[in-house]
């Protein structure tokens, strides 16, 4: 499976280049990171208690199931951000750095 | 002039700022959302063209009132979108808008924090492609987007037959619609349901509709499992006769009622009361949202109510803070609006019993299962804690031993469960073993922010 989510209709947004674990990937302005991301993966991040794979799951800010990391060691989380140009998205945490 | 916070600008907050500005109280209103709606009425985002009025059906016009009030009002309330409220205290509300801090002094808040789907733990409920059922609607309505292109809608709430038509309208196979409540419970309610004829007439109206285009639906199941490795990939179920069924799918939208947002009001000073309908804690307030000290609280934060409702309670939050303040309320019917909530409140009640949260299910779960998500505290987990010597037999105390609850989402997901888990292991009332208390922050805080410019020293 590729995306998990159907983008069912279409947008004038303009489209904006992300990176996803290093790959380019194409979202559209206006979209959050979790459209973005799972719009081209199945999943979203890796949870830190266990070897289960998440992509979010109350869509509007409660759960907190969807944090994912960026590169430069921040966090977002993914349903209520807002994909950038040029945004780099990890869906593991970066190697070394400790984050509680 | 008197200080007004609001939070929430859904139909209860948006009515409230109406009420108050009418009046000449311009209130502060924080939201979290990018842009005012709330849940029920999100707004697409302006690139998308999705023709929104034609998904919202028979809902459409109340959402265009919300939001040409909205606009009315705009150059008369402080609106702070994306701006998350996350702790109460001395009459000052704590904010935080990305890195930026401040502090809110107000004379009165109004809570209009609404709510978010009640699930229910089953095994393989932490898979991706399962997602809520306002999740699964909320996703469509901002962004034009489907969880899935095979989706079985599951639970027990009203709102499972609105989403699948909606999803159906939008392109989705709907692979199944499994209600948890009987047909007969539904019967049962109709009286009290009539309290309400033209949500009633609605609510049926989708139904038929879904059985005119063919959509497998099964009332009275016990959902099995969410099963699938790194992926939701069939939901099993036991139908009313008890045979097992497997269905193919790709995603999943649960929900089993609400659960309303009420760690601001606890933190605000709302005592918390056992609702045994909607089995959860609520805060006590009058008939206008009145809880004391400068609180009010309105919308399904403060119970479940529905889009209606909130308007209406809204608008009486708004008002009984006129009165206290000393502002004569003008041209607004209170007693009609209190009246009409009445009716609403019986027609939630019906609900509750027309779509039933499946007590006792918890005491069958698996122990495998993860009644946590955030820390990934299992339902054995739990069991062990409680049948320990001197075990816990309240759940603030099996938070301490498990964590169960001390992760990122407060205790939003797991502590209901939790609580019915825990009732059902001591053989206690759901109201004997408590409620988890809430702490600040109510949500996950950035540690590295600034303060606002005008923050007292």
């Amino acid at each position: 499976m590729s995306g998990r989510l159907v983008r069912a209709v279409a947008s004038s947004g303009a489209p904006v280049r992300i990176f996803v674990d290093g790959a380019e990937v194409t979202a559209y302005a206006g979209e959050s990171v979790l459209v973005a991301v799972l719009s081209e993966r199945d999943a979203l991040r890796q949870h830190e208690f266990s070897d289960e794979r998440r992509a979010g799951f109350c869509l509007m800010g409660a759960c907190q199931d969807c944090w994912v990391w960026l590169a430069d060691h921040s966090r977002v989380r993914a349903c209520t951000t807002p994909v950038t140009d040029g945004m780099s998205i990890l869906t593991k945490p970066p190697q070394g750095i400790f984050q509680p | 002039m008197i200080k007004v916070a609001i939070v929430g600008a859904g139909p209860a907050g948006i009515a409230a700022a109406d009420a108050l500005a009418a009046h000449g109280v311009a209130p502060v209103m924080i939201d979290e959302g990018r842009r005012p709606g709330g849940q029920i009425y999100r707004q697409p985002r302006p690139e998308l063209s999705l023709d929104i009025a034609a998904l919202l059906g028979a809902e459409a016009e109340n959402y265009r009132r919300t939001h040409a009030t909205f606009d009315r009002l705009k150059d008369q309330v402080d609106y702070r979108p994306q701006t998350l409220a996350w702790g109460v205290e001395d009459r000052s509300l704590h904010t935080v808008r990305g890195k930026l801090a401040e502090t809110i002094g107000f004379d009165a808040l109004i809570l209009a924090t609404g709510a978010t789907d009640r699930t229910l733990p089953i095994p393989g409920w932490t898979l991706p492609g399962v997602f809520t059922l306002g999740g699964a609607q909320v996703l469509l309505k901002e962004h034009g987007c489907l969880i899935g292109r095979r989706v079985v809608f599951c639970g027990s709430s009203p709102l499972l037959y609105l989403a699948a038509k909606q999803y159906r309208q939008m392109g989705a196979e709907i692979v199944a619609l499994l209600d948890t409540t009987p047909f007969s419970a539904k019967l049962a309610a109709a009286p009290a349901l009539a309290a309400a004829p033209g949500t009633f007439a609605r609510g049926l109206g989708y139904m038929a509709a879904l059985h005119r285009a063919g959509v497998a639906m099964h009332h009275g199941v016990v959902l099995r499992a969410f099963e699938g490795s790194g992926g939701v990939t069939a939901v099993r179920f036991r139908t009313q006769r008890g045979e097992e069924v497997t269905l193919v799918c790709d995603a999943v939208a649960t929900g089993f009622g609400l659960r309303c947002e009420t760690q601001l009001a606890e933190l605000a000073g709302a005592e918390l009361r056992y609702h045994p309908v909607f089995r959860q804690w609520l805060p006590h307030a009058d008939v206008d949202g009145r809880c004391g000290g400068g609180l009010y609280v309105a919308g399904d934060g403060a119970t479940v109510g529905g889009a209606e409702a909130a308007a209406l309670t809204g608008t009486l939050a708004a008002c009984a803070v006129l009165e206290d303040f000393k502002i004569g309320v003008r041209d607004i019917d209170r007693a009609g609006a209190r009246r009409r909530v009445a009716r609403l409140r019986r027609f939630q009640r019906g609900l509750a019993r027309a779509f039933a949260w499946p007590a006792g299910v918890m005491s069958d779960l698996d122990d495998g299962v993860m009644v946590c998500r955030c820390e990934g505290v299992s339902a054995g987990e739990l069991r062990g804690a409680i049948r320990a010597a001197f075990g816990p037999t309240e759940v603030n105390r099996l938070k301490a031993i498990t964590r169960c609850g001390m992760g990122r989402c407060q205790g939003r997901f797991c502590a209901l469960p939790a609580a019915e888990l825990t009732a059902q292991a001591l053989n206690l009332p759901l109201e004997a073993v408590g409620r988890l208390r809430a702490q600040p922050p109510v949500k996950p805080l950035p540690l590295a922010v600034t303060l606002a410019e005008n923050a007292p020293p």
